[in-house]
């Protein structure tokens, strides 16, 4: 009799718990949502629902005139293909070197090897902000030691050039590079030394064991350093604002959207210049924008979930 | 014998080899590393000294010694406000959102129904809530209009937190905790955007406990309360600190400083000014950082 009573009790809580937590996620997934749900329903929204109170979420007039006007003043398709290059080269060339470094700082120990894993900490931990106007003069007038010049004659200006972006990504110094770095390196720290040691003794060199042996291992931790180098570099406006000024990528062409848009309805007709109706354009130039990501997302999220779960960013 | 010997000074030892591989591998890094982080690291640090002119023949740099920072922290109008907000908002939110992704990533760890679908749409912020958009996010009118909609509603208002800080406060909680606990209510969008990537730490972190544990516990009649305080809290200790100190460096990429350090040297062209800035903002992180990893490592159980 009372062990079915404490059965019941439990079961009661039991159900309570999954009905708060139900609600808990519930609520906060509506949380993060609510921007999305938000900008697509502003995004089909005709001009004449915006000061209607009775749209809330689901218009009364639809329209893709919002998409039109975005993707025209966005140039968006061909903004898109240089995002896409921009990023995906960028990506490519920064998990190659990350891989390499991440590896070296692992297992392949020389004398020193600590003392330069410092320098990785401390790339992590200091702000971009801090070395931003040396770089930038840095590139203004490369010279790379003094060896360009003696060639040439003079430095390269390699600001509004997609150079210092495949620079810093091929020297494993691109946007969060040490973190990667850092993943990197846990990962294959938790890879067992015997898989290592027996393919040496079969023969194999370093460069093929890491080639053939470590890295097929590693592939949750290049799926998780792939998809975030990706993700950044896309959403990035620090390095993206300061080295390329008038190249069209995704997210300085958002950062001057409202001011493009003004230009725009200030040629046309002059009466369209009404806050909100800018406002409305900017959201559907932020849903285009990440649109792609979303999709992206989509279908990696499954892999990368999986995957993170075994990187050992835990470490 | 003398073959042998030649043979031997030709064949590098396994660990020799390593060594030269490992060097080799990390050299692109290195290079990148001086070129792109520590040289211009050295020069920051110089021009923070100096005040540097542009005129027909480049640039002239010249020595002043701590005059920009004299300058940064007593005549600038907007730096002191700036850091001061900027490290308070740090401060502020580092432990909620902390707290805050160890709650839900022991909710996402347990199994119910649509577990894979909530896990994707928690993290979905690692990739919207950065950069750009977070930035014009901000600036949405749209988004205001709607809150202030949403703020006459009866509904949310009823369930909003004045009504909850009320009753704290009847309850005879301290003011200051009840407005930092209703304060991160209200910006309950700031958090769950900026947890994404801790969630996921966490979450692995939780992962990697092995189940011997739990099921010990459980038959020592453990309630899940005890579980969570006994074995889930010190097992992830160690990603706690790795989660602060992820969560003030990923402060950096929008703040009102960085922007105030970038219109200084870019706008206004006072390269000297903006050196100065960071490097003070730089060192006031340090020390931020620096005290949260003596207080927490103090604490942090590890295993071996």
């Amino acid at each position: 009799m009372i062990m079915r009573r404490l059965l019941s009790l439990e079961n009661w809580q039991r159900w309570l718990w999954s009905l708060v937590r139900f609600v808990l996620i519930a609520g906060l997934s509506f949380v993060i949502l609510y921007p999305i749900i938000q900008k697509l329903s502003t995004a089909i929204k005709d001009k004449a629902d915006l000061y209607s109170p009775i749209v809330v979420f689901i218009p009364q007039h639809f329209s893709l005139d919002n998409f039109k006007q975005a993707i025209t003043i966005m140039d968006y398709w061909k903004t898109l293909l240089n995002t896409f290059a921009l990023s995906g080269a960028t990506t490519v060339l920064t998990a190659i070197s990350c891989a390499l470094a991440g590896y070296a700082f692992a297992r392949l120990k020389f004398k020193g090897s600590k003392f330069l894993f410092a320098g990785v900490i401390l790339t992590i931990l200091v702000p971009p902000t801090t070395i931003i106007i040396p770089i930038y003069m840095n590139l203004k007038e490369f010279s790379l030691m003094g060896f360009i010049p003696l060639i040439t004659g003079k430095t390269v200006n390699l600001l509004d050039s997609y150079w210092p972006f495949i620079l810093t990504s091929l020297t494993a110094n691109s946007l969060k590079a040490g973190l990667y770095i850092f993943i990197f390196r846990q990962f294959f720290r938790g890879i067992p030394k015997e898989v290592e040691e027996a393919a040496y003794i079969d023969g194999a060199g370093i460069g093929s064991t890491f080639s053939r042996i470590m890295l097929p291992n590693a592939v949750p931790a290049i799926v998780t350093v792939l998809l975030f180098s990706f993700v950044w570099q896309w959403n990035d406006s620090f390095f993206t604002t300061t080295y390329l000024t008038s190249s069209k990528v995704m997210s300085t062409q958002l950062s001057s959207l409202p001011y493009n848009l003004s230009i725009m309805l200030e040629g046309g007709i002059t009466t369209n210049k009404d806050p909100f109706y800018m406002s409305m354009v900017q959201d559907t130039g932020i849903l285009l924008a990440i649109l792609p990501l979303t999709i992206l997302y989509l279908f990696v999220q499954r892999y990368f979930v999986e995957s993170i779960e075994r990187t050992g960013i835990v470490g | 014998m003398s073959k042998i010997s030649k043979f031997s000074v030709k064949q590098l030892s396994y660990t020799q080899q390593k060594a030269l591989w490992g060097m080799l591998y990390v050299s692109p890094w290195l290079f990148g590393f001086l070129f792109f982080f520590f040289i211009p690291l050295i020069y920051s640090l110089r021009y923070s000294f100096s005040s540097i002119k542009a005129n027909a023949s480049g640039m002239s740099i010249e020595f002043t010694g701590l005059a920009n920072y004299v300058e940064a922290l007593t005549v600038n109008l907007n730096f002191n406000r700036t850091l001061v907000e900027s490290i308070v908002n740090m401060v502020i939110n580092v432990p909620l959102i902390v707290i805050f992704s160890l709650f839900l990533s022991v909710i996402l760890n347990q199994k119910f129904f649509g577990r894979a679908a909530a896990r994707s749409i928690f993290f979905l912020p690692v990739i919207l809530a950065s950069g750009v958009i977070a930035n014009l996010e901000i600036s949405s009118l749209i988004q205001m209009l709607n809150e202030q909609n949403a703020s006459s509603g009866s509904f949310i208002n009823a369930l909003g937190s004045d009504e909850l800080a009320r009753m704290m406060l009847r309850s005879g909680v301290n003011e200051t905790i009840v407005s930092y606990l209703t304060g991160a209510v209200d910006r309950i969008h700031q958090i769950v955007s900026q947890s994404g990537v801790q969630i996921l730490i966490f979450l692995a972190g939780i992962q990697t406990i092995s189940p011997q544990l739990y099921e010990a516990s459980k038959i020592e009649g453990a309630t899940g309360y005890e579980t969570f305080w006994k074995i889930t809290f010190p097992m992830v200790s160690p990603l706690i600190l790795v989660n602060v100190i992820y969560t003030i460096i990923d402060s950096f990429s929008s703040n009102e400083m960085t922007a105030l350090i970038k219109e200084t040297g870019f706008t206004n062209f006072n390269f000297g000014l903006s050196s100065a800035m960071a490097w003070i903002y730089f060192l006031a992180i340090m020390i931020v950082l620096l005290v949260s990893t003596y207080f927490i490592s103090k604490r942090i159980f590890y295993q071996e």
